[in-house]
């Protein structure tokens, strides 16, 4: 397991920030300046911290107490920057090689075809970066570090400067890497739809501190903790699709509890997250009839926390997971919604966007 | 073109080829050298190292044609050290090429300094991440990103050191068959009466050269801009 720890001071911001990355993806996660990508750059090396210790068991990378600062090129990391960063002179190909050249001849590595194969890129190897597009080039920058026999991988916001539809092609391979790929992954975001779908484990960040850490479901589903601010806030819920029906909307089995989406693409039986952004759900004390929304997930509410302004986030726990919702501090006090109080969860199926929704992982393990 | 050119001015220009070549080829690796500690590296006496390397473009070619011979000459400080060794370049071809290398030099280090200044570290970055030592990221992304501006820094050399002569002329004179080059055969058949055929012969050649140089400098740098341009 990974473990870090580092300190580090710049002119008006001060990183103190410790955490452990079990196997899976950790996200780090939080606003932008919250030091997400100064410590996933102390991690790769590419900026030495005041003090600090980053390391795997024996495998240290920094320890300033014994004076232990290895260069960047002697960690073998598979960095995945935002921007890609494909050397342009050359081709897809000499790209993907690039990193596998460097590599200790003995490390254990992924075969070139396998990872090609697996990141769609086959018929790209001839081109140069200038010809791909945004998605194409962030692929072939995943393959890179795949190939040079990483020991971890680290990505830096690698979707944030896609738009939505390449976003959705992204993702996917990102699954991909976490559910087949052992190598651990570091993951910098502050999207809480991929932090949703990736996260094994949250490491949640505000002003370079670490506010908390856990399984995803655990961190995402507190509202004490909402790092990208209650208008983004969300839980996430792990379900079984179990029917594909006809009029084009997929059932799922969320802890017993039904769960209506538009389609996904997972056959049935595969496992899915879906993230029910707090916004989106409405409350009700009594069961509702005649209501146009599909899902209705009972529960009791654990804690209400209001906000600075009118809102407030309600935590409820249902069969399915904890769900979070975001209503006015007027509304929870009219539905008298204390810990304990029985009440159900009202999420539209269309609300539920597809970016949202992701296949395979554990949210605890 | 032997018949064209008689044997004194197929000489001037054969041994204003033979410098440029060797002048632009012994110095480009210092150029590359110096050109990236000023780009990349920041160390004391960065400012004095700047303004030495570029001394030559603002002095008078007179004046370092004889700052050259006081030092490299057989009596000056490094010549004479030199000369122990059998190394002589005052008023030897060598010594043309020393000049002409010299004069040459600020050129080719601004050209290749704007292109290393024009790799974006980021990717230097992301080499060390793969796995490149210092010396691999220079070789693998550096050099090849800055390649335009190495080949347009080369041939801007070789070009500046055919058409040398105040710093030539000082430093090794005009020796036929030696250091007489083509500007300073222009000047010395312009010396003599009817020498103006001779010498405008030689401008065409100069002018020929020049004019070939810049196409081909043109064309390598589309050639190489496109390349790294990643298409």
């Amino acid at each position: 397991m990974l473990e870090v720890s580092v300190r580090h001071r710049f002119e008006g911001f001060a990183l103190d920030a410790a955490f452990k990355a079990p196997p899976g993806v950790t996200v780090l996660f939080g606003r932008s300046g919250s030091g997400k990508t100064t410590i996933i750059n102390t991690v790769a090396g590419l900026l030495m911290p005041d003090s600090g210790r980053i390391a795997s068991g024996d495998w240290c990378l920094l320890d300033t107490e014994s004076g232990i600062r290895l260069k960047p090129h002697r960690r073998r990391l598979g960095y995945i920057f935002q921007e890609g960063r494909l050397f342009p002179h050359l081709t897809v190909r000499q790209n993907l090689a690039y990193g596998a050249w460097f590599a200790p001849k003995d490390a254990p590595r992924a075969s070139t075809a396998g990872v090609v194969d697996l990141l769609g890129i086959g018929h790209l190897l001839d081109r140069r970066p200038g010809a791909l597009s945004g998605g194409e080039k962030q692929r072939v920058a995943i393959g890179r570090a795949l190939l040079s026999a990483p020991r971890l991988i680290l990505a830096d916001e690698p979707l944030a400067a896609l738009d939505e539809a390449r976003k959705a092609e992204i993702l996917p391979y990102f699954e991909r890497l976490r559910d087949e790929v052992s190598v651990p992954i570091l993951y910098v975001s502050h999207s809480p739809s991929e932090v949703a779908r990736l996260a094994t484990t949250v490491v949640a960040l505000d002003a370079g501190r670490v506010v908390a850490q856990g399984p995803a479901a655990e961190v995402l589903g507190n509202p004490g903790i909402l790092p990208a601010g209650a208008r983004e806030a969300g839980a996430v819920l792990t379900a079984r699709v179990a029917r594909h029906h006809a009029d084009g909307l997929t059932e799922l089995d969320a802890g017993g509890l039904p769960l209506f989406l538009p389609k996904v693409p997972q056959p049935e039986g595969g496992r899915l997250r879906v993230r029910i952004a707090a916004h989106d759900v409405i409350l009700s004390r009594a069961r509702p009839e005649g209501l146009s929304a599909l899902n209705i997930l009972p529960g009791v509410v654990h804690e209400v926390r209001p906000g600075e302004g009118p809102g407030a986030i309600v935590a409820l726990d249902t069969c399915a997971g904890r769900v979070l919702a975001r209503i006015t501090r007027r509304s929870a006090n009219v539905l008298g919604l204390v810990p304990g109080a029985e009440v159900h969860a009202i999420v539209k199926t269309v609300s539920v966007a597809p970016l949202d929704v992701g296949g395979g992982g554990r949210t605890k393990r | 073109m032997t018949d064209w050119l008689g044997p004194a001015e197929w000489s001037a220009v054969a041994l204003s080829l033979q410098v440029s070549f060797w002048a632009t080829l012994v110095s480009l690796p210092l150029g590359i050298f110096v050109a990236y500690a000023l780009a990349r590296w920041s160390f004391p006496g960065k400012q004095v190292l700047n303004g030495l390397v570029h001394l030559p473009l603002i002095l008078p070619p007179v004046v370092t044609g004889y700052l050259l011979l006081l030092t490299l000459g057989t009596r000056g400080p490094i010549g004479s050290v030199l000369a122990d060794w059998g190394i002589v370049f005052a008023f030897r071809w060598t010594g043309a090429a020393v000049a002409a290398a010299v004069m040459a030099f600020p050129l080719m280090v601004r050209a290749i300094r704007l292109s290393i200044e024009a790799v974006d570290p980021k990717l230097e970055q992301a080499s060390a991440t793969l796995g490149a030592s210092p010396v691999w990221v220079f070789l693998t992304v550096t050099l090849p990103m800055a390649l335009p501006g190495i080949v347009a820094g080369a041939i801007l050399a070789f070009a500046k050191a055919m058409g040398e002569f105040g710093a030539t002329i000082t430093f090794v004179s005009n020796i036929p068959g030696e250091t007489r080059t083509i500007p300073s055969a222009i000047y010395a058949f312009l010396q003599v009466p009817g020498g103006e055929a001779s010498a405008m012969k030689l401008v065409i050649v100069s002018v020929v050269v020049a004019m070939g140089a810049l196409l081909l400098s043109e064309l390598i740098g589309r050639r190489v801009t496109a390349r790294v341009g990643g298409r």
